[in-house]
This record gives structure tokens, sequence and C-alpha cells, in this order.
């Protein structure tokens, strides 16, 4: 079985898979995605491709061209565009009637500032394309709204100007991430920071939620309408139940191991397998 | 055996380290990329970009 492994920089969750590969009886063969050309016709001779790209445009062109070339990939190239997108992944969510929080969407400061003051401050402006918390603003007011929308116009690129504007949900401080594989919620974390931005890679803190039903389902939910695959979801507790905030599809877990007791890596090797050997 | 490029620190590699991972010098905190395992070679890891990470 050959087993292709999608990188740039080698983080801690690619050499935990790698040894959940190994513990497996497979040797994955690392693919570097820096070192990477391809042709429109053909890819590295392998039977199904793990994406691991700490680059989301990386990845994404990537998947496309591998999947052209006949090799199935984990996560597909469907899974990544819309997971990569917020903008996408709201769409996808609202196709199948998922509980998210109120979204809009603008592509100048004049009809941003007109969505934010109806959908009422507080509200987070999101760049469509972006992880880890970066270049998230809390808008609480017209002023905030105003300098930040001409700042992003200003300096940013023209990405920047597709404004996501997401109503802003009271956590109360927390948030959680739950993991799907293949259909099936295998495990949840809470994160919890003093920050509004409730990010590990910001800082959070990490302890155990117990998978419910209502966590189960609103995942498992979450993770069929943007394709299935491998993913992290990110849901608010709010007064009216569950909501879905975001969708992950090169999800980061080294801090949810200990923390749930699932060995997240070796389901996530069992799955690919598994994909595999049903051809 | 390798030589942080930031610190010139002394930094011992794991026994499974591999070309491609991302390492942090105890010393001096930069985070580095393992480039080569023999010679040994360590640089800098590039700076986050905007599509990285989820």
């Amino acid at each position: 079985m050959k087993i292709g492994l999608l990188h740039s920089l080698i983080r801690k969750e690619e050499k935990l898979l790698i040894e959940a590969f190994r513990n497996a009886g497979v040797e994955p063969i690392m693919i570097d995605d820096r070192k990477l050309i391809l042709d429109f016709h053909s890819a590295p001779d392998i039977d199904i491709l793990v994406e691991r790209s700490i680059n989301h445009s990386r990845a994404l062109h990537a998947l496309r061209l591998f999947e052209s070339a006949g090799v199935p990939c984990v996560n597909s190239y469907h899974v990544s565009q819309i997971c990569g997108d917020k903008l996408l992944t709201t769409a996808a969510l609202k196709d199948r009637g998922i509980a998210q929080p109120e979204c809009r969407v603008a592509f100048t400061e004049e009809s941003a500032l007109q969505a934010i003051e109806e959908l009422g401050y507080p509200v987070v402006l999101k760049p469509a394309v972006g992880s880890w918390g970066r270049l998230l603003s809390k808008i609480n007011d017209r002023d905030a709204a105003e300098t930040v929308l001409e700042h992003k116009s200003v300096l940013g690129s023209y990405h920047h100007s597709i404004f996501y504007i997401q109503q802003y949900i009271e956590k109360k401080g927390r948030d959680i991430r739950s993991f799907v594989v293949g259909g099936e919620c295998i495990a949840a974390i809470y994160r919890t920071s003093d920050h509004w931005i409730t990010n590990t890679a910001r800082g959070a803190q990490a302890s155990k939620c117990e998978v419910t039903d209502e966590v189960a389902q609103i995942s498992i939910a979450a993770a069929e309408a943007v394709g299935g695959g491998i993913v992290a979801v990110d849901l608010f507790e709010s007064d009216d139940g569950l909501l879905v905030n975001e969708v992950n599809y090169t999800m980061e877990f080294r801090n949810s191991i200990d923390t749930t007791g699932v060995d997240i890596p070796a389901v996530v090797a069992n799955y690919v397998i598994n994909q595999v050997k049903r051809g | 055996m390798g030589e942080c490029p930031v610190c010139a620190a002394e930094i011992k590699l794991a026994d499974d380290a591999m070309a491609g991972e991302l390492i942090v010098c105890d010393d001096c905190g930069a985070e580095l990329e393992i480039v080569g395992l023999d010679p040994v070679k360590l640089n800098e890891a590039p700076s986050a970009e905007e599509d990285w990470g989820q």
C-alpha cells in the first residue's frame, strides 16, 4: 500500500501521523510541496494522498491536480475548497440548514458598513481565507467599523475587500472543537481563553469536552455539508444551542490527544488505510 | 549535533528527527527547520504566511 503524505514544514501533527501509519504497517511516502512539480497529467505513484500542507493555496491546487491524475485524496479538493474559504463554508452549511451565526458578505466599504449596522454591534470581520485567528476584528461600534474597513480597503490585498461579517456570539470564554473522521465524531475539546479569540494557536487552553449527542449530530452534519473526510468543527455554545463557526480540513490535534484520551492520529491513519482497501 | 543559525547554540536532534521538521531552539526560541540530517543543517523556519494553518 502506497500512501503519500503531502507536506511542507513537518509539524508535530505530521510526525504523529507518520508514527501512526508506521504502527499500522505502512511507511508513508513523503511529498514535499516545495519540491513538487505537477504536469496536469501524472502524479507520484501512490494509492492515496493525505494532504497535510501548511499552506492552504498549495494544498488546494495540488489536490486538484492529484485528483485529475487519478489519485484519491484525503481530504478531497472539494472539501479543501469549501473549508478553506469561510464564505463557501457558510454557504454549504446554509444549504444543509445547519445552525450557524448570522453572516453577511459585502464587497465595498459602504455596503460593508451598511451590513454591519443592519446586523448590529458587535460583529466579527474575518478574512474569507485565513486561520489561526489572524486578522480577525471584533467591531464594537461605528467608529471601529469605519476604521477597520478603510484600513482593509487601503492596506489589504484585493481579497481583504471581500468583507465577511459574522454576528458576534458571546461564548463565555470558550468554544468547542470537535473532530470528525469518516462520518464519526471521535473527540472534542473546549478551547478556553480570557481573549475573545479562542484558538489554541493564540494561547487558548484545551480541555476535554464530552461528545454529547448534540455535539456529535451537529459536527457530523457540518462535516457532511462540506464533503466529509477528516475535519475539525468549531462550535459556539449559544443560548439557542450549538452553532457551527468554522470547519477545518487540515486539522491540528497535538493538544487534543492527551486531553481527550483519543488517539486521533491512529484513527486518521486507520481511516486512510481503509479508504485504500475499499478502493 | 547542529548549530542554531540564529544564536549559534548547539542543538541535539531527536533520534527520529527528519528533514523538513520544525523545531525550536531551546536557547533563543527561534523556530528552525531541519534541512539536512547528514550533516545536520538547520535554517530559520519560514515566517508564517497568510494562508497558513487551520
